[in-house]
C-alpha cells in the first residue's frame, strides 16, 4: 500500500536492538515463536521494516522470506511507519449499516490521505478496520486507544482539533 | 461485609462510552461520603445492554442506571447510597412503572433471555477468581476429574446435543470422541477465540465477563481426549480480553487449578495464550492452527482432520469460546437439563450480538428455536425512527440475508440453512429501508477480496470478479445478463473453493439475490437505487415550492454546486454536484430531496 512517509530512513537504536534480542532469547524455544516475536518486534519499533525483518532471521535462525511472508499476510503488522496518532475507523457490518463509510469520507477529505496511508508529517494515519466490538455505540472510530462512538461526519472536525 | 454493592460494566462497550471514568468518580464520592465500609464498588463483565452504557447496578435492590455520567454521580452517591432514596430520573426507563421499580429480569429485554453461556457476565468479577468459584466454578472438574471417566465427559457431552457455536454447529462430544479415539504422545485442545465477524462479540464477551469458565471447559476437555496442554487463540483487537485472560490464567495456576496433579488426580493441563494478528480466515481450524505454529495463516485440505493431525501434527481440538463456555454447566446440571431447552436439532441457547438499526443493541442470550420476530420486536425492541423492517443479516460474510417473510421462522443451525442464511457465530444485523440490499453485499464481499488467503483460485480471484460485477451493477453499469453471470459465478466458487471462508464468501449475494432480486433489477434495468445509497444512481433536487431561499445549502455545498438568490427558490448543478448529501442534511425546511 502507497505511503506518504514510504522511504523513511531506518531509526532504530541500540536500545530497541537489545530490547528485540531480549525478547528473541526468552521466546527462542517456544513452539510457534515467531509470531509472538514479530509481535513485540513491531511494540518495540512501532513496526517492521525489513531491517528489523532482517535482525529477527539472524538471530533465529528462521530464513527472511518466511518472516516477510508472515509480515505481508497479517493485517496487524506495517512495513511502514505509522503515524503519531492512529486513526482507525471500524466499517464491521454494525457501523457500516449506521454510516460509519461517511465518517471514513469525512476524514479522508479534511486528512487529504486515504486507507493505510500516513500525512506527510508523520502526524496522522488513516486505517480502516473491521469490529473493535463496541457495536452498541456504532459508529465508531479509534484515534490510538481513545474511542469515539456514535458520530456524525460533523463531530470529526472538532475531534480532529484536539490532536493538532 | 457491605450493605450494598454497586456493579458497573467494565467491557469494551461500555469502556468505550467512559465507564473507567464512572468508577473513579463514584469510588471518590463513596469515599468522600466515608460510606467506603459499607458499599463495595465491583466491576464486571457485560450486561449486553451495551446501547445504555455506561451501566451501574445497585444492589441488593438492583437499581439499574443506564447512560450514566459523571456528573450524575454525587447525587446517587448522596440521594441513593447514603439515604435510601433510589433516584428514579436516571434509571433505565424501562423498568420505572407507576407501580413502582421493576425487577431487570423483567424488562422486554430480559424477560425472554436465557443466560447460560453469559450467565457469570455483568455478574461477577471477572478478575477475582473467589467470585467464580463462589458461584460454582471449577466444581465441574472436580466432578470430572474425580468422579467421571472420559468417556463419561464425551457420553454426556453427547446427551446434550450441544453443537459448536462458532457457525458450523457440528456436535461437540463428537468431536472429542474422534480425538480420544486416536492415540498419541501428545495431543492439544485448542480455543478459537478469533472471532473475526464484522459485528460480533459474545466471544469477546464471555471473555471479558467470565474468563474462567472457558479455562476450566477446556481442562475439562484436556481430561477427556489426553491432553496436558491447551491453546487460546485470540484476537489481538480485544486488549480487555486478553488481559482478563492472562489474569485468570496466572491465577488458576496460583489456586492450581492449571498446572501439574490438579485436585490431587495427577491429572496435568495447562494454557498458553497466542495472539491473533489480523486474519479472517485465522477463524478456519486448519489456518488457525497454521498460524499458532508461526506460519501464514493458510487453511490445508482436511482430512487429514484437526482430530487426526492437528496442531504440530498431533491429534487436536479446537472449539469456540461460546462452546466451552456451556461446558461447566452441562456437567454440573446434567445433559438433559441441557437438551430440555431449544429445538429438536439444536438443543441449549445461542448468543446473539444485536446490531444495526434496533433501538437496545447489545448482547442477548435466547433459547434455539427463539422467532426473529421476538428477537427484534420484543428484545431488541424494534427498528428505531418509525423505519420499516427490511432484513436481519446473520452469519457475517459467510451468511445471508432475511427478509420479513420469514420473521416467524424459529432461530436454529437447521432453519437457517434452509432459508440460505446460517447461524455462524452468533452477529444479527439489522436493517431498514434505508439499506441497499445491493451494496450489502457488494460490502461483504469487499470483505472477502481482502480477507482472502490466496491460496486458491476460486476464491481468490472468484470473489474479486464478483466484486466488480457487484461494483458495476451499483453503479447502473451492467446488464441483465450480467445478473446470471453473477449467480452462475456464486455457485462457482461455492463448489471449488478449497475452506469454508470460499466456500461461504457468495452466500451474501445469493441471498439477497434470492429475496431481493427486485432491487438488482431496479439499479440494472431502470438505474435507480429504492433505498438510495448508491450515490452513481442518485440525484439531489430541490423543491421550489419548499425552498424559502435561506442559502444554507448553498454556503455548506463543499464544491459550489448549488445557485441562487436570497430568497429565491435554489437550484443543484447536476454536473457539479458530488452527491455528498450535505445540503441535504443542513436544509431546515426539507426542500430538498434525492432520487
Amino acid at each position: 500500500m502507497a505511503c506518504k512517509k514510504e522511504g523513511v530512513p531506518f531509526g532504530g537504536t541500540p536500545e530497541q536492538e537489545a530490547a528485540l534480542k531480549k525478547v528473541i532469547a526468552e521466546l527462542k524455544d517456544t513452539k510457534g515463536a515467531l509470531m509472538p516475536i514479530m509481535q513485540q518486534a513491531q511494540e518495540i519499533y512501532g513496526y517492521l521494516p525489513i531491517e528489523v525483518q532482517t535482525m529477527i532471521s539472524d538471530e533465529t535462525g528462521i530464513p527472511l522470506e518466511k518472516i516477510y511472508g508472515i509480515a505481508t499476510f497479517y493485517a496487524q503488522f506495517a512495513l511502514q511507519p505509522k503515524g503519531k496518532y492512529q486513526i482507525s475507523v471500524c466499517l464491521g457490518t454494525a457501523c457500516y449499516v449506521k454510516g460509519s463509510a461517511a465518517i471514513f469520507s469525512k476524514l479522508e477529505e479534511l486528512l487529504g490521505i486515504t486507507n493505510g496511508q500516513c500525512t506527510p508529517d508523520g502526524k496522522f494515519s488513516l486505517d480502516s478496520c473491521r469490529c473493535v466490538g463496541a457495536c452498541g455505540l456504532a459508529p465508531v472510530m479509534m484515534i490510538n486507544d481513545e474511542v469515539y462512538g456514535r458520530l456524525v461526519p460533523d463531530d470529526i472536525p472538532g475531534i480532529l482539533a484536539k490532536y493538532q | 461485609m457491605y450493605r450494598s454493592h454497586v456493579l458497573v460494566c467494565g467491557g469494551t462497550g461500555c469502556t468505550s462510552s467512559g465507564s473507567q471514568q464512572i468508577m473513579e468518580a463514584l469510588k471518590a464520592e463513596i469515599a468522600k461520603a466515608g460510606l467506603e465500609e459499607e458499599v463495595s464498588v465491583v466491576q464486571t463483565g457485560c450486561h449486553g445492554l451495551c446501547a445504555l452504557g455506561p451501566i451501574m447496578i445497585v444492589y441488593p435492590d438492583a437499581s439499574f442506571y443506564s447512560m450514566v455520567k459523571v456528573e450524575d454521580i454525587p447525587e446517587i452517591v448522596s440521594e441513593h447510597l447514603l439515604k435510601g432514596r433510589v433516584v428514579t430520573r436516571l434509571l433505565y426507563q424501562e423498568t420505572v412503572t407507576q407501580a413502582g421499580v421493576k425487577a431487570l429480569v423483567d424488562t422486554d429485554f430480559y424477560k425472554k433471555q436465557h443466560r447460560v453461556a453469559l450467565r457469570n457476565c455483568g455478574v461477577i468479577n471477572p478478575e477475582v477468581i473467589e467470585e467464580y468459584i463462589g458461584t460454582g466454578g471449577y466444581a465441574a472438574l472436580g466432578k470430572v476429574l474425580t468422579e467421571m471417566t472420559p468417556d463419561d465427559v464425551i457420553q454426556c457431552l453427547m446427551d446434550s446435543g450441544l453443537r459448536g457455536r462458532g457457525g458450523g454447529g457440528f456436535p461437540t462430544g463428537l468431536k472429542w470422541k474422534l480425538a480420544k479415539q486416536n492415540d498419541a504422545d501428545q495431543k492439544y485442545v485448542c480455543c478459537n477465540a478469533d472471532e473475526g465477524d464484522p459485528g460480533a462479540f459474545m466471544d469477546r464477551s464471555v471473555l471479558e465477563g467470565d474468563p474462567h469458565a472457558v479455562l476450566e471447559a477446556m481442562a475439562i476437555a484436556g481430561y477427556a481426549i489426553g491432553a496436558n496442554q491447551g491453546y487460546i487463540y485470540v484476537r489481538a483487537e480485544y486488549p480487555i480480553a486478553v488481559d482478563r485472560l492472562k489474569i485468570a490464567i496466572n491465577q488458576a495456576r496460583e489456586m492450581e487449578l492449571l498446572g501439574k496433579d490438579i485436585f490431587g488426580t495427577g491429572f496435568d493441563f495447562d494454557i498458553d495464550l497466542r495472539l491473533g494478528a489480523g486474519a479472517f480466515v485465522c477463524g478456519e481450524e486448519t489456518a488457525l492452527m497454521h498460524s499458532i505454529e508461526g506460519n501464514r495463516g493458510e487453511p490445508k485440505p482436511r482430512p487429514p482432520f484437526p482430530a487426526q493431525k492437528g496442531l504440530f501434527g498431533k491429534p487436536t481440538i479446537l472449539n469456540n469460546v461460546e462452546t466451552y463456555a456451556n461446558i461447566p454447566q452441562i456437567i454440573l446440571n446434567g445433559p438433559e437439563w441441557f437438551a430440555s431447552m431449544g429445538t429438536e436439532k439444536s438443543k441449549g441457547t445461542k448468543v446473539f450480538a444485536l446490531g444495526g438499526k434496533i433501538h437496545n443493541t447489545g448482547l442477548v442470550e435466547i433459547p434455539m428455536g427463539t422467532t426473529l420476530r421476538e428477537v427484534i420486536e420484543e428484545i431488541g425492541g424494534g427498528i428505531p425512527n418509525g423505519k420499516k423492517f427490511k432484513a436481519a443479516q446473520t452469519g457475517g460474510p459467510s451468511g445471508g440475508c432475511i427478509p420479513y417473510e420469514h420473521f416467524d421462522i424459529p432461530i436454529d443451525y437447521d432453519n437457517l440453512i434452509s432459508i440460505g442464511s446460517m447461524m455462524g457465530s452468533g452477529g444479527l444485523i439489522v436493517m431498514d429501508e434505508d439499506d441497499c440490499m445491493v451494496d450489502i453485499a457488494k460490502f461483504f464481499l469487499d470483505f472477502t477480496v481482502e480477507e482472502s488467503c490466496g491460496k486458491c483460485t476460486p476464491c481468490r480471484v472468484g470473489t474479486k470478479r464478483l466484486l466488480e460485477m457487484l461494483t458495476k451493477i451499483t453503479k447502473g453499469q451492467a446488464t441483465m445478463e450480467d445478473l446470471d453471470k453473477l449467480e452462475e459465478l456464486c455457485y462457482y466458487i461455492k463448489e471449488n473453493s478449497a475452506c469454508a471462508l470460499g466456500q461461504t464468501a457468495p452466500n451474501p449475494v445469493l441471498s439477497t439475490l434470492r429475496y431481493f432480486r427486485s432491487e438488482y433489477e431496479a439499479h440494472v434495468r431502470d438505474k435507480k437505487c429504492p433505498a438510495g445509497v448508491c450515490k452513481a444512481l442518485l440525484s439531489y433536487h430541490i423543491d421550489a415550492d419548499k425552498c424559502r431561499g435561506c442559502t444554507l445549502c448553498a454556503r455548506n455545498c463543499p464544491n459550489n454546486a448549488i445557485n441562487g438568490t436570497v430568497r429565491n427558490p435554489h437550484i443543484i448543478d447536476q454536473e457539479k454536484c458530488i452527491k455528498c448529501g450535505a445540503c441535504m442534511e443542513k436544509c431546515k425546511f426539507g426542500a430538498i430531496y434525492k432520487q
